[in-house]
Parts: C-alpha cells; sequence; structure tokens
C-alpha cells in the first residue's frame, strides 16, 4: 500500500465562474515520476486545472490530493507544487542566481548553503557558473532553463508547466521538447504539463490526457490514444484523420458498412460501445494507413477500395501528402506518401486507387460534441 | 542627403527646444542670478555681492522657514505615497475594464476645478464654522465651535489631497507593467506577503515611486496657495516670504536670492533621494 502512494490524485475537480463551467468532474491520478501531460484545444480549461492543482484558483468541488495528501485548505506558497509560467516569470530586478535562490532564502535556509544548491542545480540543467548573470541577458532556451531550476532547486514533489514552449520559435521549441524530457528523467519528478501542441505531448509523455470542454476524453499513453482512440474528438484531435459522416447500414460482427451521403461506401470498426444500424456516425482514417497503387490490383483485396485522380501532391520530405479526389463521389482524401520509390514521380492529374483495412476505420456515434 | 544637409534638419527639428529652454529656462533663471548677487549701496545704486544670501543665513526666521518647507514637504511626499501606493495597487491590479478607469478618473475629477477652488473646498469643511465642526457638534463630540484651519496638520492634508494624482498616475503605470504571474510565480515559490511587496512589488515600482516622489516633492516645495489658505497667514512657507520679498517689499534682490535658495535646495534634496533610492535619473524618467 505504501509505495501505490500517487504523486497527485484529482478527485471530480470541477470549477465554475458563475454559471460557465470550466472544468467539469476531472479524475486523474499520476504515479511518482511520471510526464503527464495535459492536452486540448485553446479555452479546454488546461490553465483553469493547473492552476487549481497550484492553488491560485480553488476548485467549486471535487478533491485534490498531493502524496495523498488533502490540498484544499493549502495555500499555493505552502504546496509541494512548483509551477513554470507560460511566460516563465522570471524575475527581471533580480539576476540568475537570486531567482533560484528566491523559494530558498523564503525557506529561511543558510546563505552558503543557498549558493550551493543554487549552482548544483545550475550545473544539472547545463549552466554551470550562469548565477550572476542578468535574466535579460539569456536566451530563450536559457530562460526556460532557469525557470525550470528555479522550481526543481525547492524538490516539489510535483512541478506544473503551463505551455512553457509557446512562447518559442519552433525550432528552439523541437529542440527543447527533447531536452524537458531529459531534464524531467533526470530530476525523476513527477511533471505535469500542459500544452496544445500534440507533438509536444506525444513525445514527451508518459501519460495524456486529453481535454475538450473541460472534461476529460480519454488518459493513456500516446500509443493508445493514436491507435486506440475511444471518442470522436481524440480520433480527430490528436494526429491527422480523414473524416467522413455517414450512417451505419449494416452492422454485425464486430465490422459496420457505413454509407456517406455522397454515397461512399465504407467498412469500419466501432472504436467505442455499441453502433446500430441507422446510427448516424464519424468515420476517422489515417493518411498513412491508405494503401495507395497505381493500378486496381494493388489494392485488390482490401475491405475498402476507392479510386481517383491526384488533385495534388503536398511535398514535405518524409511527411509527404497526396490529396486524392474521389472518382465517385467527388470527396477529398489524403493520403500520406509512402517513401518506398514508386510514387516519387506522382503528380496531379494521375489516376490512382487507395484501399484500406476495417480495423483503421474507425465508427464514433456523431451525437453529443457537434464538431 | 548630405551631411550639412542633415545637420540642417537637426538644428531645426531642435529649435524649438532650445528656443524653450534658452528663452523660459535659462534666461530667466541668469537674470534671478544676477539680481539676487547685487547690493543695493544707495537709491539705484548697486554693486555685485553676496549680501542678500548673507541676509538669508543670518536670520534665523527666513533659515527656519526655509528648513520647515523641505521637512513639511518630504512628509508630504511620505504621506502621499503611503496613501498613493495602496490605491494605485488597487487600480491597476485588482480592478479590471470599467471599474478601473472609473476610478482612475475618480482621482482625475478634483483637478478639473482649480487649485483655488479646491482648496477652498476644504476651507469650508474645515473652518470653525464648517462641516466637520458642526458635524462632531451635532453627534455631541464637541461642545462648541473647533477651528480645524490654520494649523499645520491642515496644510499637510491640503499638500496631499493637491499631490495625490501626481503620486497616482507614474505608480499605476509602472505597477500595470508588473506581470501578475510575476506574483504569482512568488507566492507559489514560498513567497508570503511581505516578502512578495518588499522584493517584487516595490523593486518593480521603484522608477514610478521615484518620479511620483519628485513631482509630488516639487509641487509641495513650489505650493503657494495651499499654506497660505490652509495654514493662515503665519503659515510661514518659503514661497510665501519669496512672494512677499518680490511684491510686499519690492525687494527684489532678496527674492532673487531666496528663489536661487529655494531652487538649489530643491534639486540638493531631489539628488539625495535619488542616490538613497539607489534609482538614476535617466532610468526613472526614461520608463
Ligand atoms: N477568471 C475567469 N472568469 C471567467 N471565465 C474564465 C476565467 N478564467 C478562465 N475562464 C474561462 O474558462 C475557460 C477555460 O480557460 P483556460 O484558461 O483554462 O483555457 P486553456 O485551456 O488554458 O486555454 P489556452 O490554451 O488558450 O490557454 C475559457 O473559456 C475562459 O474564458
Ligand atoms: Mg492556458
Amino acid at each position: 500500500m505504501a509505495e501505490a502512494v500517487n504523486d497527485l490524485d484529482c478527485r471530480d475537480i470541477s470549477k465554475n465562474f458563475a454559471a460557465f463551467k470550466a472544468v467539469r468532474d476531472v479524475t486523474f491520478s499520476v504515479p511518482p515520476g511520471t510526464f503527464f501531460s495535459i492536452l486540448g484545444p485553446s479555452g479546454c480549461g488546461k490553465t483553469t486545472l493547473l492552476r487549481m492543482i497550484a492553488g491560485f484558483l480553488e476548485p467549486t468541488s471535487g478533491d485534490l490530493l498531493i502524496k495523498g495528501r488533502s490540498m484544499l485548505d493549502v495555500p499555493p506558497n505552502k504546496r509541494p507544487v512548483s509551477m513554470v509560467f507560460q511566460h516563465l516569470a522570471l524575475f527581471p530586478m533580480m539576476n540568475v542566481g537570486a531567482n533560484i535562490g528566491f523559494g530558498l532564502r523564503r525557506r529561511g535556509v543558510a546563505k552558503a548553503e543557498i549558493a550551493k544548491r543554487v549552482e548544483a542545480v545550475l550545473e544539472r540543467v547545463g549552466l554551470p557558473g550562469a548565477g550572476p548573470r542578468g535574466v535579460d541577458e539569456l536566451s530563450g532556451g536559457q530562460k526556460q532553463r532557469v525557470a525550470i531550476a528555479r522550481c526543481m532547486v525547492l524538490e516539489p514533489d510535483v512541478l506544473l508547466l503551463d505551455e512553457p514552449l509557446g512562447a518559442l520559435d519552433l525550432k528552439l521549441r523541437e529542440h527543447m521538447k527533447i531536452e524537458l524530457k531529459q531534464l524531467q528523467w533526470e530530476f525523476n519528478t513527477t511533471f505535469v504539463y500542459i500544452t496544445h501542441d500534440q507533438s509536444e505531448a506525444l513525445v514527451m509523455s508518459d501519460q495524456i490526457a486529453v481535454m475538450n470542454h473541460g472534461v476529460f476524453e480519454q488518459v493513456g499513453t500516446a500509443r493508445d490514444l493514436y491507435y486506440n482512440p475511444e471518442t470522436a474528438f481524440v480520433a480527430g484531435f490528436v494526429g491527422e484523420s480523414n473524416r467522413f459522416a455517414g450512417k451505419v447500414e449494416e452492422a454485425g460482427g464486430g465490422t459496420l458498412k457505413v454509407r456517406t451521403p455522397s454515397g461512399l461506401p465504407l467498412m469500419g470498426t466501432a472504436a467505442a460501445g455499441s453502433l446500430a444500424v441507422g446510427d448516424a456516425v464519424d468515420v476517422f482514417v489515417r493518411p498513412e494507413a491508405v494503401r495507395l497503387s497505381p493500378t486496381s490490383e494493388g489494392v485488390a483485396g482490401q475491405p475498402n477500395v476507392s479510386s481517383g485522380l491526384v488533385d495534388s501532391v503536398l511535398f514535405n520530405g518524409a511527411n509527404s501528402r497526396v490529396l486524392i479526389r474521389d472518382a465517385a463521389t467527388g470527396g477529398e482524401i489524403d493520403v500520406a506518401l509512402p517513401q518506398t520509390g514508386e510514387f516519387h514521380s506522382l503528380k496531379r492529374d494521375d489516376p490512382i486507387h487507395i484501399g484500406w483495412d476495417t480495423a483503421q476505420t474507425l465508427c464514433f456515434a456523431a451525437a453529443g460534441e457537434g464538431s | 542627403m548630405n551631411a550639412s544637409g542633415k545637420r540642417l534638419t537637426l538644428i531645426l527639428l531642435m529649435a524649438p527646444l532650445l528656443i524653450w529652454l534658452v528663452a523660459l529656462i535659462v534666461i530667466p533663471h541668469m537674470e534671478i542670478l544676477y539680481v539676487s548677487l547685487r547690493e543695493k549701496v544707495g537709491v539705484r545704486e548697486y554693486e555685485f555681492g553676496f549680501a542678500n544670501y548673507m541676509v538669508f543665513f543670518n536670520e534665523p526666521l527666513y533659515w527656519n522657514t526655509f528648513m520647515r518647507t523641505a521637512v513639511m514637504s518630504i512628509l508630504a511626499t511620505a504621506l502621499t505615497l503611503l496613501i498613493g501606493f495602496p490605491v494605485s495597487y488597487y487600480i491597476a491590479k485588482l480592478t479590471r475594464g470599467r471599474s478601473k478607469t472609473i476610478l482612475f478618473l475618480l482621482c482625475l475629477i478634483p483637478f478639473w476645478v482649480s487649485e483655488l477652488v479646491r482648496t477652498y473646498g476644504w476651507m469650508i469643511l474645515l473652518r470653525e464654522s464648517g462641516l466637520v465642526s458642526g458635524f462632531l457638534q451635532y453627534i455631541g463630540l464637541a461642545s462648541e465651535p473647533i477651528e480645524f484651519l490654520y494649523n499645520d496638520a491642515a496644510i499637510m492634508v491640503g499638500l496631499v489631497y493637491t499631490s495625490m494624482l501626481f503620486m497616482v498616475v507614474p505608480l499605476v503605470t509602472t505597477l500595470d507593467s508588473l506581470d501578475d504571474s510575476m506574483i504569482e510565480a512568488a507566492y507559489d515559490l514560498g513567497g508570503g506577503g511581505v516578502s512578495v511587496w518588499r522584493e517584487i512589488v516595490i523593486p518593480h515600482a521603484m522608477p514610478g515611486i521615484v518620479s511620483g516622489c519628485i513631482i509630488v516633492f516639487m509641487l509641495s516645495l513650489g505650493n503657494y496657495l495651499t499654506p497660505i489658505l490652509l495654514g493662515g497667514k503665519d503659515s510661514l512657507w518659503f514661497t510665501g516670504l519669496i512672494y512677499s520679498q518680490f511684491i510686499t517689499r519690492f525687494n527684489w534682490e532678496l527674492g532673487a536670492a531666496f528663489g536661487m535658495l529655494l531652487l538649489v535646495l530643491s534639486s540638493t534634496i531631489v539628488w539625495a533621494g535619488l542616490k538613497l533610492s539607489g534609482q538614476t535619473l535617466t532610468r526613472t524618467v526614461g520608463r
């Protein structure tokens, strides 16, 4: 029992702003040493949730435990959590060393000890000797590391990060993604990281919660979310997908036959819950799940086949895409361009055949979220 | 454009500023300095000397008034800061949108009327037959009319009231630029109310504090109406002395010497204040 204590437990946490429910009955647990990401579109309540954990907002209902201890009555400056703010909030009136030492000074640690610990943590984030430098003299990535060092020097149980990479340019963001993961691994501290950038979440996290309109849609590993989305929102939000609306025509034996309004028949599987004939469904097919072939024989035997003309080739190196206009319905399908060589000369208006599997065709009931 | 052309443009652009500086600031002060260094030896007969300044140093009344004005002005500045800071913090950090604008306007409203009217308002409140005295009698706290006017406290009230806006405006501006997440970060790292104020809020607001204090101090030191009206004839304010030398006694030479002394005094105190607070004029005014 003793080692089963989670670093963070949220139990039915809700937050209402007047009549508006920003966070609704969110429940999750974060075991020690986990990189836990909360992924969701802008305005879904991520910051609100994080600020409740940090103690800046009081939950309307629910309980919040850190290392098994309820935090509801603990003010933010007494909670064993630290937060890295979106714009870092380094104190410009202090140098790097004073910034990092701020928390230790508040705890009444002796001066010599503070200097020692500050230097040690600076070394760990790869900025040895940066203590006397001014905050304004640092690059974006260095500021990031100082902000993390300022929190980590206090050895918090949980480190909260609110889109800390949002303000960085693309290249640095890619770099910091890897560095953050390494830092988390090195400090072996639980990170709760919020972002609206799915690639950040997918690359770094052990566990990801996908949030939408104040609720957690699904919690799982990156793989889970990508391959086995439980809701239409997750299927659409995590990774790229072709999306079709349709109606179930036949159901049975685990396979559904769906027809889109434009007449395209699709063979798919119900990803969550059971679907009956006549149900309106949303169907998701990943671009990389679709097989391309210049001839119809090449895709023969696939449960879903179609043919059309190449509408455009979106070349982007390894992530290149082909947009194919379906001959029968005129709809567009987004297909990943295989890098095996045979399609390198593909161009606009080339005839092409496509096919994909039933298991890769995920159907969700189209009620609820209108999106 | 060639070099001389650029130079000409620069000169033309700077001309209004230079004219203003020379005509309205440098020349009058040169003139005052010149007048203050004249000794009257006979009818329309003058010679160069420091006699006017010696009068000041040899007459305790002048000297005391001088010090009193400085101390009262410093006190008024400190009081204005003490009252203005929480007010500014409230306006800048704890209100949003419309209520912020309204509160800011409320600070501004007293300045829509002239200083005379504003000060007269205080006289209506504080005089023997005034509202405060009447109210105290009405509720039975006083048995006879009380005179609140014509003392130092009344001067102080008037000075603080007159100066408040000039403290609040720079403070609100600097506090506005303090990112809320900075304060939250300080709390998050274990800071309490006092340490957050001492280490984050006040250092950030320092340029605003200093510029507000300079303005308020200068305004108080140079104020003429408020001390005379609220402090009475014997209010002993240095600007009052200068006025009486120039206007009542026609002793322009002594008045000019007093003027120069006031200039030196205010510059010295501002300089000392900047040194004490570790600020520089460029940093404060440059914000
Ligand atoms: N103090 C508040 N009063 C009223 N509504 C609020 C308040 N704070 C947030 N909200 C609302 O709650 C919702 C969630 O806000 P939140 O800041 O948590 O979003 P977010 O997921 O962090 O979005 P982003 O990715 O844009 O930062 C938003 O619709 C927002 O308008
Ligand atoms: Mg946010």
